[in-house]
């Protein structure tokens, strides 16, 4: 039953007569050939039922090869590779002749798609095509940017032959997956009010989902444009539109409430049955100050659910009202169908940027359970009868400053999660900091965005990948990752069938640990692993694949 | 010098300087990327101390006839950029500022942040894409009825010296602070009491000895308070940092020193004699006990109150 499920999309692909399109029927399978969308599949889930890979061979795991990705209008042809195919020539795309430069190098800390055995990587204003079998760039494609937030790029999205991906200064960009030929560009928010897109784009059936972020107080929103000619179906904004609506009680105004961020900037996740589309939304903004919007401020800093078809929101749920501390509640939700109190049900998963984690039943948004996962948190008074924490509002910003934990980068950020149904266990890589908070602005008025505070981390106590039972709540186990200074940052993770959890260290290791135990059973030190692992199948080989800043390194057995 | 030069950095940035270094610091020590921050972060302290006379000695110099080639396009810094404005000429500027006030601001709010029914227009999507006027005259001469604003009798002109007020003033999501806050709100005496009582401050540290002086040291309150907080701890992504390592090998050998990395694999220091050493570990083997003498700073940080902080902040800024 299970081999006949993954010829499956093999077959189809067989008649298709364009061997690089994307099947959407990969869409909606565990990811095993292929890596087709940002968390390899719609559930969040980062787990892999392959396991060729596995405990007991998992020592032999050895280095296939490394790809390097310099972003930037083209490098010159590489002296060392005269006879070689060398790179080719960059395809440079853009509305401007000269862009604007952009300090730092390449950062890969997104999803890379795996479909047809060519993979597709994204670095801000950038995106390759690579063999997935040696690491050879096929195309690369840069986007002369006009400035924006150069934060990083999450990934692209796949539609049939077509690859699309956001640029910092507001565009998304359709390429073909073929030849990285440009087919169209669009702009999708204004670069005027300082957006900045940085979202992978979801394609869900003929929708595809792209999110964009602010921080000059311009609401958040998600558009979904039709894959094949970029025309837009319809566009949900995180804040009510007109005072009146569902949720604008919770705004003093509607000029707080049109100026409220939460902006959309991390991948959601996807229940074909109920055909809801979950994601977080990012923090309201003035980000420090509540004084200009009183009350709960929805739907910022939640997780919403939409239909797909029509962006109407179907449930939200707020883990942090009225969000002082810029925590957003942009994680990856994760969907598992379980058990919870005896009864089955359809859950959804969350450890959130504010140390809490919560499961949600994901048809209707009812609040099951909330628990701190972290030791430090200190910026609650306990949880209201919807299971959200209560906000201290001492512990806002003030001119002497206030000792919060979790700091604004939180006790978790982008980085996914992973949930292993082997196990029944959550696994999210953490650290316990805090942080000074100090306004700084004297005219609450005067304040916009991120502005008007300094923050500084002064200690942390500590950085671990942890284990929690979603039933209970309960922390199954802790793996400290001890570091000399601060270490890395949380590390993204996925599990396999295989036994294994795949992640990051606070030194730089990709690590593989036993998913019961947290003990680690390989490694191999890049100096940072700065996405979440992803795995496939390919010619019979089950490929590892890591980024660490500019380089992708793809492991595999030695046979 | 390191700790005070990060405590100035962290000051003293944006917060998009911090975002950007934030994900920069998350490279591991010894990564290129770090490498680069250090330098540039010495840079920055550098450049701190020069200060005005590196501007005064850049004015100075002569000018040179190649000074008509256009200007380079400035980097972008720390990885977030939008355009700003060029400057408008300050009467227009001062002539649009007494327009608002007289028109405008009674809806706006005189410092065109809203008032009583007019939006907040520093922030509006018409006044950001508007480049010289000629939205918001669409706007002034039509009025919005249908948000109750009335139309207003302003030529194209006296509304584009409008503009000009609106466009003059900053707008940034990551912005500076525009003015000063006295972060200095505790009780000297109240603080006194706690370093010496239940704080228990006077068992590790003495007024004349370590902290001697600590308050001419930092001129910036907050990088005391943040320093009391730390234990002076920030230098450690950057430095070997206060953490040392004993390890205890196979054979029976102890080896002694700075920790200067550590994970699950590998144990290494820098001993006495400024050698390196590093050890690949294998579970309980060898022995490492590591010693963090601010492990009391960060067990502090979950009891501590903020008052406690302020006073003791208040008392020893009085440490001259």
């Amino acid at each position: 039953m299970k081999q006949t499920l993954f010829l499956l999309p093999a077959l189809l692909l067989g008649t298709v007569a364009f061997a690089q399109g994307l099947d959407p029927v990969l869409l909606t399978k565990p990811a095993t050939d292929a890596w087709p969308t940002y968390s390899g599949d719609y559930s969040g889930r980062r787990f892999s039922p392959l396991t060729q890979i596995n405990q007991t061979n998992i020592k032999d795991l050895s280095l296939a090869w490394v790809s390097h990705l310099t972003p930037g209008p083209g490098a010159p042809p590489s002296p060392f590779f005269r006879n070689g195919p060398g790179n080719p020539r960059t395809i440079v795309g853009g509305e401007i002749d000269e862009p604007v430069p952009v300090r730092g190098a390449g950062h890969i800390s997104g999803a890379v798609l795996q479909v047809n055995g060519i993979l597709y990587i994204s670095e801000p204003d950038n995106a390759w095509a690579v063999d997935a079998r040696d690491g050879t760039i096929l195309w690369h494609y840069f986007w002369k940017t006009k400035g924006g937030t150069h934060i990083g790029n999450r990934g692209m999205g796949m539609y049939k032959d077509w690859v699309y991906f956001e640029t910092p200064d507001d565009y998304l960009v359709s390429l073909d997956a073929k030849t990285g030929k440009e087919r169209w560009h669009k702009v999708i928010s204004d670069f005027n009010q300082q957006y900045f897109s940085t979202i992978a784009p979801i394609v869900i059936g003929n929708h595809l989902l792209v999110g964009t972020a602010d921080d000059l107080d311009a609401p958040g929103f998600l558009q979904s444009f039709d894959p094949e000619t970029g025309e837009l179906q319809w566009k949900w904004y995180s804040e009510p539109e007109k005072m009146g609506d569902p949720g604008s009680e919770t705004w003093p105004n509607l000029d707080a409430m049109r100026h409220g961020g939460a902006g959309t900037w991390v991948p959601g996740s996807y229940d074909p049955d109920l055909h809801l589309y979950y994601f977080g939304t990012a923090n309201p903004t003035p980000a420090f100050s509540g004084a200009t919007r009183e009350g709960d401020d929805l739907y910022t800093s939640s997780i919403v659910a939409l239909n797909v078809d029509t962006g109407k929101l179907a449930w939200a749920f707020q883990p942090s009202p009225h969000d002082t501390h810029d925590w957003d509640a942009a994680q990856t939700p994760v969907i598992v169908d379980g058990t919870f109190a005896g009864k089955p049900r359809k859950l959804l998963l969350d450890a959130s940027r504010n140390g809490y984690f919560f499961v949600l039943d994901r048809t209707t948004g009812e609040h099951l359970l909330t628990v701190p996962f972290a030791d430090t948190l200190n910026w609650s008074t306990g949880l209201d009868k919807l299971g959200r924490p209560i906000r201290n509002p001492n512990k806002d910003a003030s001119p002497g400053g206030v000792l919060v934990s979790p700091p604004s980068d939180g006790i978790v950020n982008w980085q996914p999660p992973t949930y292993d149904p082997q196990t029944g266990l959550f696994y999210v890589a953490m650290e316990e900091p805090y942080s000074e908070y100090y306004r700084t602005e004297p005219n609450v008025r005067a304040l916009q965005g991120l502005n008007g505070v300094q923050e500084q981390r002064v200690g942390n106590k500590g950085k671990y990948i942890i284990a929690i039972d979603y039933k209970t709540g309960k922390i199954v186990w802790r793996h400290l990752q001890p570091s000399a200074g601060e270490g890395a940052e949380n590390t993204g993770l996925t599990t396999t069938a295989g036994k294994l959890l795949f992640g990051g260290d606070a030194s730089g290791n990709l690590v593989a640990y036993d998913p019961a135990n947290g003990n680690p059973l390989w490694h191999t030190h890049l100096g940072r692993v700065s996405n979440a692992v992803e795995t496939y199948m390919l010619d019979g080989r089950q490929y590892i694949l890591a980024a660490s800043g500019d380089s992708l390194f793809a492991f595999a057995l030695n046979f | 010098m390191l700790l005070t030069e990060i405590d100035f950095f962290l000051q003293t940035s944006a917060p998009a300087d911090r975002l950007h270094w934030y994900e920069r610091r998350c490279q591991p020590v010894g990564a290129d990327l770090d490498r680069e921050v250090i330098l540039y972060r010495v840079n920055l302290f550098l450049l701190s101390l020069l200060g005005l006379g590196t501007i005064a000695l850049i004015a100075q110099q002569p000018s040179t006839p190649l000074q008509d080639k256009p200007a380079p396009i400035p980097e972008m810094p720390f990885g977030s950029s939008y355009p700003t404005r060029a400057p408008a000429d300050p009467v227009a500027v001062q002539h649009g500022r007494q327009i608002f006030s007289a028109n405008c601001s009674f809806c706006h709010g005189s410092d065109a942040r809203g008032g009583e029914g007019g939006p907040n227009l520093i922030r509006s999507q018409t006044v950001l894409d508007d480049k010289d006027g000629e939205l918001i005259t669409t706007v002034v001469q039509n009025g919005r009825p249908d948000k109750g604003m009335p139309k207003f009798d302003l030529t194209a002109a006296q509304v584009a010296t409008i503009a000009a007020f609106l466009h003059s003033i900053p707008v940034g999501g990551r912005a500076q602070s525009t003015g000063t806050v006295d972060p200095l709100v505790g009780d000297p005496k109240a603080g006194q009491a706690y370093f010496n009582g239940p704080g228990k401050c006077s068992s590790c540290h003495s007024i004349s000895g370590d902290l001697a002086g600590i308050g001419a040291k930092y001129t910036d309150i907050r990088a005391l308070q943040n320093a009391i907080l730390s234990g002076e701890r920030r230098g450690e992504l950057v430095e070997v940092g206060k953490k040392t390592v004993t390890v205890t090998l196979p054979t029976g050998q102890v080896v002694e020193g700075k920790l200067y990395q550590i994970d699950d694999f590998l144990v290494s220091l820098i001993d006495a004699n400024g050698d390196y050493h590093s050890y690949p570990r294998h579970g309980a083997v060898p022995k490492v006990v590591v010693n963090d003498p601010l492990q009391p700073h960060l067990d502090m940080l979950q009891t501590l109150k903020d008052d406690d902080i302020h006073n003791l902040t208040a008392y020893l800024v009085t440490l001259k």
